[in-house]
C-alpha cells in the first residue's frame, strides 16, 4: 500500500461502513423483539417501520457501498503498486456519499421515510430521502471511475502483462455497479424525486418495479464480489497454500458480472406487469449465474485442500483438520461456504419460476437473504477487516481469540436466526409485518419460531459488538505490537503464462452486457410506453 | 453484410481457440460439466413445465385505472366476489385496499379450477393463501390474474404480503374452501364486465 494518505482514505470508508453496521444491528434485534409481541410496551408500527427502513438502508446501501469503496482503494493501490488516481476526487466521492447518508438519515429516523429500502411507489417518502440516496450512489460512481481509470492506466503502462487478479475482480465490480445502479437511478430521478416534490402527479408502479428489478439482483453480486475476491486472493495464502486456478477465478468473475445483470425479473415472478416469456428468460439466466458460484466453491475448496495437505493432512478428509482454524480468514471462509450451501439451496427454490409462489414475500425471503448476505458476505467483510486493520494502522490486532470467538458466534447466531425464519415462511407468515394480529389458528404455530429468532438475534448483536470492540481497541491500543507488513496475495499453483485479452480486460464484456441488457430489458421497459397505462397518485403510509 | 458475418464468426472462432488454450485442470473440467448438467436439468424441467403443462406464474399483462375501479364495469361493487358463468367457469373478482380485501369473506369450491382477478384501489399490495399456490402481487394500474385449484376444503386466511402502509399487518381476510359437492354457486347474474 502506498503511504499514509491511502490508508487514511481506506480507513475512513471502512469506519463509516462499520458504524452504519453496528447501529443497524441494534435495530435488527429490536425488530425481532417488537414483531414477536412478547413485550407489549414495544408494540408500535410507526417505530417498527422507521426502524426496518433504516436497518435496510444502512445494511444494504451504507455498509456495503462504503466497505466496497474502502476495500477497492486498498486493493487497487496494493495490487497495482501505484497511488490512488486523483486523491482529491476520491475524498470528494467520500464526502458526497457521506452527506447523502446524513441527508437520508434525517427523514428515516424521524419516520418521514418509512418506505423500506426497496422504495415501492406509489407510497412516497420525504424528498430528502431520495436525494440523499442519490448522492450516496453518485459518490460511489466516483469510486467506480477511479477504479476503472487505475485499471486502464496500469494496463497502458504494462502492455501484455496480466492484471493482478484482485484488481481484475475489483474493476469488474466497478463496471458491474455502474450498470446495476443505472436502473434504480432512472427510477429515482424520473419517478420518485419528481413525484415526492410534486412536479408530476402520477407514476406507473409497474415501470418503477421493472426498473428496480434491474438493480435488485446484480446489487447482491456487487456486495458479494469483495467476499469472493477474498476467497481467491487472501484465503489460499492465509491457509498456507496456493490458489488452485487463477484463470477460472477470472472466468468466474466475468460470468458473475455479465450474468448477474439481465436476470432481475426473478423478483417479479408474481407481478402482473410482465409477461411469462420474459420471466422465464430471466429465470433461465438466474440458473446460469449459479455456475460461477459452483466454480468458486470448487476452486476455494481445492485451494484449501492444497494448503491442508502441505500442512501434513492425510486421507480423504484429514486435510480439513490440519487447516489453521484459528486464522480468521480461513475460519471465515469455511463458515461462509457452509452458509452459502444452505443459502444457495434456498436461492434455487426462490429462482424456480413457478415454485416461487410458495414462498414469495413470505418470511422465507428475509431468512434467505440474511443467510447469504448477512452470513456469507458479511462474515467475509469481518475477515477482511481483521486482516486489513493491522496493516492499515500498523498495530497488531487487539485479540485474535476474541476475533475467532466473534466469527463462531456470528455463524451460530445466523443459523439460529435464519432457520426459524425459513420455517415461518413455509408456514405462511408474510414478511414485513410489525405484529401478528391475524385471527387464525395458523399463527399459533409461528410463536416458538419467533422466540428462537430473538435468541439468534441476540447472539448476532453480541458478536457485532465484539467485532467493533476489537477494531476500536486495536486502533486505540497505546502499547501495540508494531506491524509493518504488506498485503500478501495468494500465488496460483500454475503460474499464469499467457492470458487471452478477453480474460485480462473488460471492454468485450461491457459490450456483451449492453447486448444482453437490451435483449432482456429493452422490450419489457418499452412496453410501458406502447400500451395504455394508468399512473398512480402519491400516497402516504 | 456477409463480411460482417464472416468477421463475427472469425471473432467467435478466435475466442473459442483462446478459450481452449487456457489452462483448466481436468478435475475442474469434470466439475464444470457436472454443474452444467445439474443447471441444465433444473432449467429443462422448468421450461418443459412452462411450455407443455402451462406452469407459469401470474403474468397476464392487463392494465386498469385503479383510481376509478368503482366506475369500471368489471370491478363495480355488485360484481365483486365469486361468479359462475354459463359454462360453469368460476371467476373471483377481488379488490385490495388499505387495509382489507373486498369482499371480506368468500366461499369457493374445492377441486375446481378457479380464476382470481385481483386489483388494487390504492397502493402496492400482495396476497397469498398459506399452504396453497395462490400468490400474486397486486400492482395498482394492473389486473393480477391467478388460476389455481384448491385440493383441500378448510378455512384459509388471505394475507397481504407487501408493505402497504403502517397498518399492513391488519390487512387480511378469510376464504372458505368448501367440498365440491356442498358448494352452491352464488345466485348472482354473471358479470357483464369486460374481460379482455
Amino acid at each position: 500500500m502506498n503511504g499514509a494518505a491511502t490508508k487514511k482514505l481506506a480507513l475512513s470508508h471502512l469506519w463509516v461502513a462499520f458504524a452504519a453496521f453496528i447501529v443497524a444491528c441494534f435495530m435488527g434485534e429490536y425488530q425481532v423483539l417488537e414483531r414477536s409481541g412478547f413485550i407489549p410496551a414495544l408494540d408500535s408500527a410507526p417505530v417498527y417501520f422507521a426502524s426496518v427502513s433504516t436497518h435496510g438502508v444502512l445494511m444494504a446501501f451504507v455498509l456495503t457501498i462504503f466497505f466496497i469503496m474502502g476495500f477497492g482503494y486498498t486493493i487497487a493501490t496494493a495490487s497495482l503498486k501505484q497511488p490512488v488516481w486523483n486523491m482529491p476526487l476520491a475524498w470528494g466521492g467520500f464526502w458526497l456519499a457521506l452527506v447523502g447518508v446524513v441527508l437520508a438519515a434525517v427523514p428515516l429516523l424521524t419516520g418521514k421515510a418509512s418506505v423500506l429500502y426497496t422504495f415501492y411507489p406509489p407510497i412516497v417518502a420525504h424528498a430528502a430521502f431520495y436525494i440523499g440516496a442519490t448522492l450516496l450512489v453518485v459518490g460511489s460512481w466516483v469510486w467506480c471511475a477511479i477504479m476503472l481509470v487505475m485499471f486502464s492506466q496500469w494496463k497502458t503502462a504494462n502492455p501484455g502483462q496480466t492484471v493482478p487478479l484482485a484488481m481484475f475482480a475489483t474493476a469488474a465490480n466497478a463496471m458491474l455497479w455502474l450498470w446495476t445502479s443505472a436502473g434504480v437511478a432512472l427510477e429515482v430521478l424520473f419517478q420518485l424525486i419528481p413525484l415526492s416534490l410534486g412536479w408530476i402527479d402520477t407514476v406507473d408502479p409497474g415501470l418503477a418495479r421493472t426498473l428496480f428489478a434491474w438493480t435488485l439482483h446484480p446489487i447482491v453480486y456487487f456486495w458479494l464480489i469483495p467476499a469472493y475476491t477474498a476467497f481467491y486472493v487472501f484465503v489460499p495464502k492465509q491457509a498456507g497454500g496456493y490458489l488452485f486456478s487463477d484463470e477460472m477465478a477470472r472466468i468466474a468473475f466475468i460470468v458473475l458480472a455479465v450474468f448477474a445483470l439481465p436476470i432481475g425479473f426473478h423478483h417479479l415472478y408474481m407481478d402482473p406487469e410482465q409477461a411469462s416469456g420474459w420471466k422465464l428468460l430471466h429465470g433461465i439466466g438466474t440458473f446460469v449465474v449459479a455456475l460461477p458460484t459452483l466454480v468458486t466453491g470448487f476452486t476455494v475448496i481445492a485451494s484449501l485442500e492444497i494448503a491442508g495437505r502441505l500442512r501434513g493432512g492425510k486421507g480423504l478428509f484429514g486435510w480439513i483438520l490440519t487447516l489453521p482454524w484459528t486464522n480468521t480468514m480461513v475460519l471465515s471462509v469455511i463458515l461462509a461456504l457452509l452458509m452459502l450451501i444452505f443459502g444457495g439451496f434456498g436461492g434455487i427454490v426462490n429462482a424456480s419460476y413457478a415454485m416461487n409462489a410458495m414462498i414469495h414475500n413470505t418470511a422465507w425471503v428475509p431468512g434467505h437473504f440474511h443467510l447469504i448476505f448477512g452470513g456469507t458476505t458479511i462474515i467475509m467483510y469481518f475477515a477482511i477487516a481483521y486482516y486489513l486493520w493491522p496493516l492499515l494502522i500498523g498495530k497488531a490486532l487487539f485479540s485474535n481469540t476474541m476475533a475467532v470467538t466473534q466469527l463462531w458466534l456470528w455463524f451460530i447466531g445466523m443459523a439460529i436466526l435464519t432457520t426459524p425464519w425459513h420455517v415461518l415462511g413455509l408456514l405462511g407468515q408474510p414478511r414485513r409485518i410489525s405484529s401478528v394480529v391475524y385471527n387464525n389458528l395458523l399463527t399459533l404455530a409461528w410463536k416458538p419460531y419467533e422466540f428462537m429468532m430473538i435468541f439468534g438475534g441476540l447472539i448476532l448483536l453480541g458478536s457485532a459488538c465484539l467485532f467493533i470492540y476489537n477494531l476500536v481497541k486495536t486502533q486505540l491500543n497505546p502499547t501495540p505490537e508494531a506491524v509493518a507488513g504488506e498485503i500478501e496475495f495468494a500465488e496460483p499453483i500454475h503460474a499464469v503464462t499467457a492470458l487471452p485479452e478477453y480474460l485480462n480486460g473488460l471492454k468485450l464484456w461491457n459490450k456483451v452486457i449492453a447486448v444482453l441488457m437490451a435483449v432482456s430489458f429493452g422490450y419489457p421497459i418499452l412496453q410501458f410506453f406502447f400500451m395504455k397505462t394508468f399512473g398512480s397518485s402519491a400516497w402516504g403510509y | 453484410m456477409q463480411t460482417e458475418l464472416a468477421k463475427a464468426i472469425n471473432l467467435l472462432r478466435d475466442l473459442c481457440a483462446q478459450f481452449n488454450a487456457i489452462h483448466i485442470d481436468p478435475l475442474e473440467k469434470k466439475w464444470i460439466t457436472i454443474s452444467l448438467m445439474v443447471i441444465g436439468l433444473l432449467v429443462g424441467i422448468i421450461t418443459l413445465d412452462a411450455f407443455f403443462h402451462g406452469v407459469n406464474p401470474p403474468s397476464k399483462v392487463e392494465t386498469i385505472d385503479s383510481a376509478s375501479l368503482h366506475l369500471s364495469k368489471e370491478f363495480a361493487e355488485e360484481n365483486l366476489g365469486v361468479q359462475v358463468d354459463g359454462k360453469g367457469v368460476v371467476t373471483i373478482r377481488m379488490v385490495a385496499g388499505r387495509y382489507s380485501f373486498f369482499p371480506k369473506h368468500i366461499d369457493v369450491p374445492a377441486e375446481t379450477p378457479l380464476t382470481f382477478r385481483w386489483v388494487s384501489m390504492d397502493v402496492l399490495h400482495g396476497v397469498h393463501i398459506p399452504m396453497t399456490n395462490m400468490s400474486t402481487m397486486i400492482v395498482p394500474g394492473y389486473v393480477a390474474q391467478v388460476s389455481t385449484t384448491f385440493p383441500k376444503p378448510g378455512e384459509y386466511p388471505l394475507l397481504c404480503n407487501e408493505y402497504c402502509g403502517l397498518g399492513h399487518n391488519h390487512m387480511w381476510s378469510n376464504i372458505s374452501v368448501i367440498a365440491k359437492e356442498d358448494w352452491k354457486a352464488p345466485v348472482k347474474s354473471p358479470a357483464s364486465g369486460e374481460q379482455k
